[in-house]
């Protein structure tokens, strides 16, 4: 088998990375910080101010390295590619697998039990940290009961074999997330009795919409970076203008989010005057706090944690390029199935 | 596979600073290098012998020596390191 190439990501801020003799080296200033031979590499990601030289981006494309920019907050600004690229097959493999039943399903199944595991895990470990506090014995009753039914809705996952009855379940699953998401608030200002969009009509609300959003954008940045097509996913349904497999790829990181949220309000970090109510009922972030958020966010974004699956220490804002490169793998074949991240 | 490559190069005649840069060049284009005249190349058949060539064109058979280690496939068990200039991992995340 064709080894497997690697991607390298820079992240340095004013590095300048060229090539020499066939290496790519990236310097700091006058310091070389790294050299590596470019035959290992089959894709280099730039966050932010990174800069290439033209020998080095020539010899890239003639050799099937990917080049894809990033901003510093992970956007997906540009790509550059040499004149043929294997990019075509991996997405016509992507839109022929889409178009399978059976194969759409088995993907959408192992990410909505990424989702359903992770959000097991929000409350296992609300439960772990204060379960056993003598007033909230009954809040902690419910959790548990909530725990375990999640895990029932997780075990029904693996006999659904249509996306509408892998839809029922998580809808079913996320009734019961939601139904005991106020618990987990401990700020008593801010009240959450269900989860409702479009538009947000508490704090709660508005503040899960606007990090989805932001979600969403990462794991569209992360597909087009790896050279799959955002738009054509195996869970949701195409629609024109729609990033359906960005969507997709987004539900195993939700509960990731929803601790995000938990912890801001819980850690004071926003408070109930934060937010705008518009005359319609719906709610929004004002300017000042969005920054507090945003930079909370990046600063979320630099943690770093263990993927289980390449049991690498990596930070938390290259998650969902990873599990874009585990699909882009999974569907040229190179692996068995796509494994979702599972969150402890 | 993994292959360590080693050398001595002699600077008895003018020729061997420039045989000794070359060297290092040609192993550098495919492998990392982990000490001052070692290397570690991981490659395939074809690449391999296309780099033992050039090698073999470079250096002085008579003045200076080369030594190659044939680590295989299944080659992380055999190496360690100890102490300072710690070799990159390529096949891990490269993250910079």
């Amino acid at each position: 088998m064709r080894p497997l190439r690697n991607v390298i990501y820079i992240q340095t801020q004013n590095a300048w990375v060229h090539k020499d003799n066939d290496n790519l080296v990236m310097k700091v200033g006058d310091e070389i910080k790294a050299r590596v031979p470019i035959h290992k590499l089959q894709g280099l990601v730039c966050f932010g101010q990174v800069s290439i030289s033209p020998y080095l981006m020539a010899h890239c494309a003639e050799n099937a390295v990917t080049i894809t920019y990033l901003n510093q907050f992970g956007k997906f600004l540009a790509r550059v590619e040499g004149p043929v690229s294997g990019n075509v097959l991996l997405r016509r493999t992507q839109h022929l697998t889409g178009a399978n039943r059976d194969k759409s399903v088995a993907i959408a199944r192992t990410m909505l039990s990424g989702k359903l595991y992770n959000q097991r895990s929000v409350l296992r470990r609300y439960l772990r940290d204060y379960g056993d506090k003598e007033n909230e014995q009954t809040m902690s009753a419910e959790l548990a009961t909530a725990e375990k039914r999640l895990s029932r809705c997780l075990q029904q996952l693996t006999d659904c074999d249509a996306i509408d009855t892998l839809m029922g379940r998580e809808g079913e699953a996320a009734q019961v997330y939601f139904g005991v998401f106020q618990h987990l608030i401990r700020q008593p200002d801010f009240q959450f009795d269900a989860r409702r969009r479009r538009p947000p009509t508490d704090p709660v609300n508005a503040l899960l919409s606007f990090c989805y959003t932001l979600l969403t954008h990462d794991c569209r940045s992360a597909l087009e970076t790896t050279g799959l097509d955002p738009a054509s996913g195996f869970l949701h349904q195409l629609r024109s203008g729609r990033p359906s497999l960005a969507l997709d790829l987004a539900e195993e990181f939700r509960p990731m989010i929803d601790r995000f949220v938990l912890s801001l309000i819980n850690k004071r970090q926003l408070s109930l005057k934060d937010f705008e109510e518009w005359p319609n009922g719906s709610f929004t972030l004002k300017e000042e706090p969005r920054r507090t958020l945003l930079a909370a966010w990046q600063d979320r974004k630099q943690d770093t944690l263990t993927h289980p699956w390449f049991e690498e220490s990596v930070s938390v804002g290259l998650l969902p390029w990873l599990q874009a490169q585990i699909l882009a793998r999974f569907l040229r074949g190179d692996c068995d199935s796509y494994v979702p991240f599972l969150w402890k | 596979m993994m292959i360590l490559v080693t050398y001595d190069v002699s600077f008895k005649n003018d020729g061997g600073p420039k045989r000794l840069r070359r060297m290092a060049r040609l192993c550098q284009v495919f492998g990392q290098r982990v000490q001052y005249s070692v290397f570690e190349i991981e490659v395939d058949m074809a690449q391999w012998t296309e780099l033992k060539n050039q090698l073999m064109g470079v250096m002085d058979p008579e003045e200076d020596s080369l030594r190659i280690y044939y680590l295989g496939s299944n080659w992380e068990r055999k190496v360690e390191h100890i102490g300072a200039k710690k070799a990159m991992d390529l096949n891990g995340l490269l993250l910079l």
